[in-house]
Formats: structure tokens, sequence, C-alpha cells
């Protein structure tokens, strides 16, 4: 499979201000995103999970530069992503986002309530210029159908759809670029139990018409399960596993993993659920732990965790573990 | 016994656009010190189940009939005053949203011994000295600390062992905890559940467990009542229910994306309906794939099926007995 999309090494560090009336002063900072690398191949879907406040959003929007990194690099299609919006004209700029685009977590609140859904759509258009104003209703109604919706629907406003609807909605304005590359960062975490599978299985079928490589940014395991392919989990800014979706929630290996994926309750009266109850809460990222980050949580944890980082090593084809005692957990 | 018995409840909401049936005509038994889970979507009237049995229904909500029979007595036809006797002294609410449902310009100690001094008519050190028994009952850690401390700094989890304590000050025999881990993190979420099964056994308490999450149900409650637009679908111990279940809940269940499996996920078409005009006959029937002519005339009674087990389906026999 060629490469999508790399990430290198990535950090992204907010500084923290103590404020006086006259003076601000930097006295510390957060650790968003601590060096983390990862790849998206063509074709593929990539789940990024992790607890609030892990970075993974924010990872999200450092590749499509909603945020400038600290340092790190970031490769799409073998281009330089961050210095052609540090430097590149606004053509190559305009390139770049045509083919990287977004799906918000609140359809409540990513779509402008005074454009018809046709404005909303057509948006893109106006600022791409990749069809001809001509062709921009067809074009509309072809996308509206393409998710799931109605022609007639062009003609209203956001107000009067579902949650759901809503979704299609934002998911028909990310692709009326043609993108090869969406970041979904928790597309169905606002919707219905009963809504979500719609929604999922909207995202899958595109996919395999158009081809698109997707980043799905969730906190609720279940559903990264259901779509993706590889998966990757950060605590606290840092990458601690990641590899080939099945293999990674039958048998995950580091001891965050493990309890992440035994406190998701199980629709099924036949299994009882074994939960790995972690002590305390995720720390500050302001402070982050020495060593290993998860060590203070971690009940295997020894003195070689808090004093060294475990790097991100291969424990078997394509699976690739952040912990001094992976062996162990085999 | 049953600790909590409603019959035919309705509790409409008069607004501008018109009369919401949120909740039309459920009943549904809650046996004492038995956890029970309060299953459905949003605008199933989960949460105004709650709310009605606590007479605590917002504005233009009112419950226009129906029982609701609390250890024996008759709450609906109870004046305020005998009313406020119950609130929160012999049944609880844990609210879904910790951060909205503190007090931000409180201390902790300060709202928390308010509740007790207000019912129990004790001085304040001693409704103190309750708040930090029932802190470490919740496992908040350093109780001492925390009563000078306001919500703000503490984290999601810790607030909402805040108001898990809050609820079980005054020792309820019946606890509603309305979605309680809908806005925490997965390791959070469990150890909240944890926490409430725990505080179930030891205390004894009966808890009705109002959720979203099928998983949660599963893993916390025996017995289930699941809920669709202001109507009960099905009434009955949770392995019976995934053996023999309610359309609805069939393709709810085939809906949900599973940790443990990966499979063809089979959506519900369409949307949940508007309950200002909700469907005729059955409230599923527009989204139910065993749909025939009689689902959409009449409403199907919720009957009994054996081993405490009550559906409201015209189809059921048909298709789990025929």
């Amino acid at each position: 499979m060629t490469t999508l999309l790399e990430v290198k090494d990535l950090v992204k560090y907010y500084p923290v201000y103590s404020r006086g009336i006259f003076t601000k002063k930097a006295i510390g900072k957060v650790h968003a995103v601590d060096h983390v690398s990862f790849t998206v191949d063509v074709g593929e879907t990539v789940g990024l999970v992790g607890e609030s406040g892990c970075g993974k959003t924010t990872t999200g929007k450092l590749i499509l530069n909603l945020e400038k990194p600290t340092s790190g690099q970031i490769f799409f299609e073998g281009k330089d992503v961050i210095s052609t919006f540090n430097k590149g004209s606004r053509e190559e700029q305009l390139q770049l986002r045509r083919k990287m685009q977004m799906v918000f977590q609140n359809p409540y609140a990513s779509l402008d309530p005074r454009m018809t859904v046709f404005d909303i759509i057509s948006e893109p258009f106006k600022i791409h210029k990749h069809i001809p104003s001509s062709e921009w209703k067809q074009k509309v109604y072809d996308l509206l159908e393409l998710v799931g919706l109605e022609a007639y629907h062009a003609e209203r406003y956001p107000h009067e759809f579902s949650g759901g609807q809503r979704q299609r909605i934002c998911i028909a304005r990310a692709i009326a670029v043609d993108p090869k590359f969406i970041i979904a960062d928790e597309p169905v975490s606002s919707l219905d139990v009963s809504i979500r599978a719609q929604i999922l299985n909207l995202m899958t079928d595109l996919q395999k018409k158009l081809g698109i490589s997707y980043l799905y940014i969730s906190h609720d395991l279940s559903s990264v399960r259901q779509i993706s392919k590889r998966v990757i989990v950060m605590y606290l800014g840092e990458i601690v596993e990641t590899g080939p979706t099945e293999k990674h929630f039958d048998h995950p290996i580091h001891p965050y993993t493990r309890a992440l994926i035994s406190a998701v309750p199980i629709p099924d009266p036949t299994r009882k659920m074994d939960i790995i109850l972690l002590p305390g809460e995720v720390p500050s990222p302001i402070n982050p732990p020495t060593g290993c980050r998860f060590h203070p949580r971690c009940q295997y944890a020894t003195s070689k965790c808090s004093q060294e980082k475990p790097a991100l090593e291969k424990v078997d084809l394509d699976h690739y573990v952040a912990c001094h005692y992976s062996s162990k957990f085999m | 016994m049953s600790l909590l018995e409603i019959r035919d409840l309705k509790t409409y909401f008069f607004t501008e656009a018109g009369v919401v049936k949120a909740l039309d005509g459920i009943s549904f038994n809650v046996e004492k010190g038995c956890t029970v889970g309060l299953v459905g979507e949003s605008g199933s009237g989960k949460s105004v189940t709650a709310q009605s049995v606590l007479r605590i229904v917002p504005k233009p909500g009112k419950t226009i009939s129906g029982q609701v029979i609390f250890d024996g007595e008759e709450l609906l036809s109870k004046s305020e005053g005998e009313m406020r006797k119950y609130r929160g002294k012999k049944i609880s609410l844990i609210f879904q949203d910790p951060t909205s449902s503190l007090n931000p310009v409180f201390t902790i100690g300060n709202q928390l011994a308010d509740i007790v001094i207000q019912h129990d008519k004790v001085k304040k050190d001693a409704a103190l000295e309750q708040v930090i028994k029932t802190l470490k009952l919740v496992k908040l850690p350093d109780p001492e600390e925390a009563l000078r401390r306001y919500p703000h700094q503490f984290s999601g989890g810790m607030k909402q062992r805040i108001c898990i304590a809050r609820a079980l000050l005054l020792n309820p025999a019946l606890l509603f905890a309305d979605e309680p881990t809908t806005n925490l993190d997965v390791t959070i979420q469990a150890q909240i559940i944890s926490l409430l099964m725990d505080l179930q056994k030891t205390m004894g308490m009966t808890l009705v467990m109002i959720t979203h999450d099928m998983g949660i149900v599963t893993q916390m409650c025996k017995c289930v009542v699941v809920l669709y637009a202001g109507n009960v679908m099905e009434i009955g111990d949770i392995s019976d229910i995934f053996k023999e279940p309610h359309p609805y809940t069939e393709s709810l269940l085939k809906a949900v994306p599973r940790l443990d499996q990966t499979r063809q996920l089979i959506t519900i078409p369409g949307n949940i309906p508007n309950l200002i005009n909700p469907p005729t006959g059955c409230r599923f029937h527009p989204r139910c794939q065993y749909a025939d002519e009689e689902c959409k005339k009449t409403l199907p009674p919720l009957a009994d099926v054996g081993n405490g087990h009550f559906v409201s389906c015209h189809r059921w026999f048909g298709l789990r007995r025929g």
C-alpha cells in the first residue's frame, strides 16, 4: 500500500502564562502532542483513540494546519504540509486543502444556521473554483444523493434537519472538493444510538465508492473497531500502542490499552465484564509524569518505568507498543 | 415487594407548537433492592419518567394522569409540602452533567451540608460530619479538604462522585441515576459504574439506571425497561430480552457497534418520531421491518409472555414463538 499521509515526530506545546497586571510570564507548557509519528495509507481508515485531553483532536488539527505545530513534519503524498502552509503560494495551499477535509463532532454547531444547504455545500466551489458555476446545482444534487439525502433538501436550512441528517450535510460538504483524506473528529458521538450506525455505514460506503482515507478520531472504542483497519491509542500526548484493529482489540498489550478495552461495557449478558480499574485520573499535561507517562496509574510499574521513557517498539507485524515490559503481556 | 409502581403515567409538554406526549401511558414496577435499567434513545421519555416520579417536571410539562405508588403511598396526590419530604430524603436523583448540577459559587461543604440541615434540622457541625462520611463512601480522596473547595477545582469524575454523595446524603431508599457516565471518559465511567454497583450492594439501595448504552445496562442491571417515543416497548430480565427481544430492542442491538466483534451494522431506517404527532398504533411501526396493517392501526398492549417478560408488540408471538 502506498502511504498517503506521514506524520513524523509531531510536537505541540501550548505555553501557560502567569498573568500580572503588566507582565505576562510563561511558567510552563501544556504537552498536548508529544513526538507523535504515524502513517495513513491510501484508502485506509485509521482510528485515533484516547481519553479527553490525550491530544487526539489537536493531532487532527495540526495535520490540517488549523493549529501550528511546535515542531515535527507532516507529509501528504510526499509533499511537506507545514512548509506549504507557511511559505507556499495561495494556489499551492488551496490545492492541499482540497485534498484534506474535516468532519466535526457537533453537526449542530458546524453548519451556519443562516445558509441553506445549497449554500453550505456549494461554498467550497466558490473558493476552489474547480467546478463551473453552471454545474453547481447538479453537483450539489449529486452530493446530496450520495450521502442519502434528497435534492429538495437543498433549499432548506440546517435547523430543519435532525442530527443524523445534519451530519450527512457536513459529510457532503467535506466531499464536495473530492478530497483524498478526511479527518472525522468524533462524527457520531453527538448522535442517537440508532442513528450512529447509519453514519458509520455511510462513511464506509463513501470510502468504497470514492477511495477516501479517514483518520477517525474517537473515544468510543466500539465504533473505532467497527470502522477502522488500524488503531492508534494515545495517552497524555503520546502514542502508547498502535496495530491492526482486530489484533489490537482482541489481544491488547500495553497496560493502558488493556484497561481501556476492559472498561467498555459489552451488550451481551453471557459475557461478564472483567474491568481493570485504573486508580486516579489522567495527570495534568502541564507537568506530565517522568519516564512512562502512564506509570503512576499502572499496576505493573517499576522504578525503571518512572525513570526511562519506553520507546514505541515493534512486537509483531505492524504492531508497536511503548512499554518496557511488553514481552511480559504478550 | 415493589418499592415503586408506575401505573399508566402520562406526562405531556404543552408547547406553542403543540402538545408533546413525552410519556404516553407507561407502567412498570421497581422491586426493592434491585437495579433496574431504563433504556431508550433521546426523546424516549427516560428522564421525564424520573422527573415525573419526583414531580419536578419543568414547565410547560405536566403529569396529567396516572399513578406513582412509592412504598405504598400515592405520590401524585400529595401536597407540595409533603412531596418535599420525599425528594432527596426517600427518592434521590443523580443528574447527567455534574458540571452544571453543582452550584459554582458555594463550596462543596456548604452546598452539601445545606441539604442535611434542611431535611434533618441539625447543626452545621453535625451536617458536615455527615457530608464527610458520605464523601468517604464515594471514595473521594481527602474529603475534609474537599469541603473547602469549589466545584471548578475538581475533575469531571470527581464532580460526579460529589454528585453521587449529594444524592446519598440522606440515605434514600430509591436512587435514579440519569445517564451518570455520559460525559465521562471510558476509564472514569468504569470507576463510577463499579462505585454505583458497590454502593447498591452495601447499602441495599434500589437503583434505577437511566441510560442509552445497552452495554452499561447489560453489565449493571438484572431487569430492564425499554422505552421508545414515550411508550414502554418491553420489560424483562436482561437475558430474556437478549434471547427473545422486541423488534425495536432487536434492531437497536444490531445497530450498535460492539467491541468484541466486527460485523456489518444493520441500521434502523428513519428518525425518532416527532412526539407532537406520534405515529398511530405501535409507535415503532414506521421503522419496524416486521410491521403490518395491524401495527399501524392499534397500539399493542403490554402482554405477559412469561417469566416476568412483558412485550408490547403484535408480531412478537409470531416471530419468537411461531
